[in-house]
C-alpha cells in the first residue's frame, strides 16, 4: 500500500513536471516534433478523402461582405521596383510561368484579364483564427497552367512573390508559397486581380494574389511575379514549400 | 487527522472491506488517454487562441464587436490587461490580456503557464493540438464502440428514470459531501451518470465537430456544419465554450475524486479494484 502510494505520488510529480516545464522542452525535441509533424500527412489524407479534389468552399452573398477586409502579412512590398510598378498602375507587371513546363509563358496583366474569369464571394480564414468575407475576381489557375503544359513530373506549383520578408540588413528572403496540383487546379483557385469590384489594393497583394479557398490565408500568396512548376520544393529557400512553412507552419493548411 | 478526513481520504475503513472490480480495462485505458489528450488540447488550444484573443458570433469576424476579447493597452506605466465580455470590461492585468513571460510583461491572451508551448508559438501549438485531437477522436470512437457494444453506455451511463427521480436527493447528498456506500457505491449515481454521459456523448462530439467546422477544407466537404453551428466564427466560440466546459468538468471531477476517497478512486482507475465497505447491518 505504501509503495503504491509512493508510486502514485511520483507519477503525480512527474505529470506536473511534464506539464509545466516539459512541454516547451518537448517542443524543441526533434523526435517529438517529427512525430507531431507526421500528423500533417494524416490530416491531409483524411481531408482529401472526405473533401475529394473538387468540393467547393462555401460561397456567400453580397450582404455578407466585410465592410473592411482585414489585411495581414506584408501590407506593401515597398521596393524601388515595386513602387515603380505601383506608380504605373501595374501596367507593365508580368507573370512568368515556368519550371517543369513544355511552353514557358510570360503573361501581362491585360492578357490575364482577357482570360476567362471567375468571381466568388468567399471567406478568408487566417491561421490566427479570424475570418473575413470578400468578393474576389480573377483568372482560374487551371487554364493558365494548362496553357503552359506541365511536364509529367510536375507535382507542385510554386508562387514567387515581390515582398521581401527579411529584416533590413539581412539577405533577401522573398515570400513564396506552393500548392499541389489538386489544389492548384481546383475550380475556385484563382489568380485574383479584383477585390469587391475594385482593382486589388496594394495591402491585399496588388496586382495579383492567389485565392485557394479550401486553405488558410498564408497559402494565398500576394504580389505574385512568377509561377514555377516543380517536382519537389526541397531546393527552394528553406525547403518546406513556403515562407511560413520554413518558420514551422504546416505545408498542408486545410485546417 | 480527524476521522472524517481519514475516511474521506480512504485511509481507514469503518466497516468490513470488500474489493471489487469497478472499472474494466477499457474504461481505465480510455480514461487516462483522454486525460492526457484533454490536458494537451486545452493548453495548446489556449496557445492557438492567443494568436487572436477574441471571439465573434456568425460567419466572419466583426472586429469592432467581439463577444469576448483579451487585450492589452500600454498605459505608459506598464501594460494593462483587459478582459471584455459583451458590454462588461474587467481589469485582469497579470492574468488575462497582459502577463509576465520570463519576467517581461507581455501582451498575450492567456498567461504562459497555462499555454503549450509557454512562449507565443502558434505553429507549435497547432502541431500539438492536431496530433492530440487525432488521438482524442480515435480513443473516443473506440470507447464509443466498446461502450455501445458491451452495454456500458446503456447499463452504466444512461440515467434511468429512477436515477432522475432521485436527482434532487442526490444533489443534496453531494452538497453535504455524503457519498454512496456499500452496494450503492458499485454503480454510478445519477449525477455521475449525467456528468459522464454529457461529457462523453454531448461535449466530446460537440468539441470535435466545432473544431472541424473551423477547417476550410472540411467546410467544403460538409457545408452543413456551418449551417448547424451558425458560421465559422460561431463554431470557434462554441469550441471555446466546450473547452471551458471540459475545464469545469475537470475541476468538479478532481474535487469529487478527492472528497469521495482519493486513493480508493485513483486505485480503481489504475488497477480497477475499488474497496467498498459492507457493514453487517447494511
Amino acid at each position: 500500500m505504501t509503495d503504491r502510494r509512493k508510486f502514485l505520488a511520483r507519477a503525480g510529480a512527474g505529470l506536473a513536471a511534464f506539464t509545466l516545464a516539459g512541454c516547451t522542452d518537448l517542443s524543441q525535441n526533434k523526435l517529438v516534433v517529427g512525430l507531431l509533424e507526421d500528423v500533417e500527412k494524416l490530416t491531409r489524407r483524411a481531408q482529401r478523402l472526405f473533401a475529394g479534389s473538387r468540393s467547393l468552399a462555401p460561397e456567400f452573398s453580397k450582404k455578407d461582405i466585410a465592410l473592411e477586409f482585414r489585411a495581414n502579412g506584408t501590407l506593401n512590398p515597398d521596393t524601388a521596383d515595386y513602387n515603380a510598378h505601383a506608380a504605373n498602375g501595374f501596367h507593365d507587371w508580368r507573370i512568368a510561368v515556368g519550371g517543369l513546363v513544355e511552353r514557358p509563358l510570360s503573361l501581362s496583366m491585360a492578357q490575364l484579364r482577357a482570360m476567362p474569369s471567375r468571381t466568388q464571394i468567399t471567406r478568408h480564414d487566417c491561421v490566427e483564427g479570424w475570418s473575413c468575407i470578400g468578393e474576389w475576381k480573377g483568372a482560374p489557375l487551371a487554364p493558365v497552367l494548362a496553357a503552359a503544359r506541365p511536364t509529367e513530373n510536375a507535382r507542385y506549383v510554386v508562387f514567387h512573390c515581390a515582398d521581401n520578408m527579411a529584416q533590413p540588413g539581412f539577405p533577401e528572403q522573398y515570400y513564396y508559397e506552393s500548392l499541389d496540383l489538386v489544389e492548384a487546379t481546383h475550380p475556385q483557385t484563382i489568380l485574383a486581380y479584383e477585390l469587391n469590384g475594385q482593382a486589388l489594393p496594394i495591402q491585399h497583394g496588388a496586382p495579383l494574389r492567389l485565392r485557394a479557398e479550401r486553405q488558410l490565408g498564408y497559402k494565398m500568396a500576394k504580389y505574385i511575379q512568377r509561377i514555377e512548376l516543380v517536382a519537389d520544393f526541397e531546393r527552394i529557400a528553406g525547403g518546406k514549400g513556403g515562407y511560413w512553412e520554413d518558420q514551422g507552419y504546416t505545408w498542408y493548411a486545410g485546417i | 487527522m480527524g476521522a472524517f478526513l481519514r475516511r474521506a481520504l480512504g485511509l481507514v475503513p469503518d466497516g468490513r472491506i470488500i474489493m471489487f472490480l469497478r472499472h474494466p480495462l477499457a474504461v481505465r485505458v480510455a480514461h487516462w488517454i483522454n486525460a492526457l489528450c484533454l490536458l494537451v488540447l486545452f493548453m495548446s488550444g489556449l496557445q492557438i487562441f492567443n494568436a487572436h484573443p477574441a471571439l465573434y458570433w456568425g460567419k466572419s469576424s466583426d472586429f469592432d464587436h467581439p463577444i469576448l476579447s483579451l487585450t492589452a493597452v500600454d498605459t505608459g506605466n506598464g501594460l494593462k490587461g483587459t478582459t471584455q465580455i459583451g458590454a462588461w470590461r474587467f481589469d485582469t492585468t497579470g492574468f488575462l490580456g497582459a502577463s509576465d513571460t520570463d519576467g517581461y510583461e507581455t501582451a498575450r491572451g492567456f498567461p504562459d503557464w497555462i499555454t503549450l508551448p509557454g512562449p507565443q508559438w502558434l505553429a507549435m501549438g497547432r502541431l500539438w493540438h492536431f496530433a492530440f485531437a487525432w488521438l482524442l477522436v480515435i480513443n473516443g470512437l473506440l470507447f464509443w464502440i466498446w461502450a455501445l457494444a458491451r452495454g456500458h453506455a446503456k447499463k452504466d451511463l444512461l440515467p434511468t428514470r429512477a436515477d432522475l427521480a432521485h436527482l434532487p436527493a442526490e444533489i443534496l447528498n453531494h452538497l453535504r459531501l455524503r457519498f454512496p456506500k456499500g452496494e450503492a457505491a458499485k454503480r454510478y449515481n445519477a449525477l455521475q451518470k449525467l456528468a459522464y454521459f454529457f461529457v462523453i456523448f454531448v461535449l466530446g462530439p460537440l468539441v470535435v465537430l466545432t473544431g472541424l467546422t473551423m477547417s476550410p477544407t472540411m467546410d467544403s466537404a460538409f457545408p452543413s456544419l456551418l449551417w448547424v453551428f451558425g458560421g465559422r466564427q460561431s463554431a470557434r466560440t462554441i469550441h471555446f465554450i466546450c473547452a471551458f466546459s471540459f475545464f469545469g468538468f475537470f475541476i468538479v471531477h478532481i474535487v469529487m475524486v478527492i472528497l469521495s476517497g482519493t486513493w480508493n478512486n485513483l486505485r480503481s482507475m489504475i488497477t480497477g479494484r475499488y474497496a467498498i465497505e459492507v457493514r453487517d447491518h447494511d
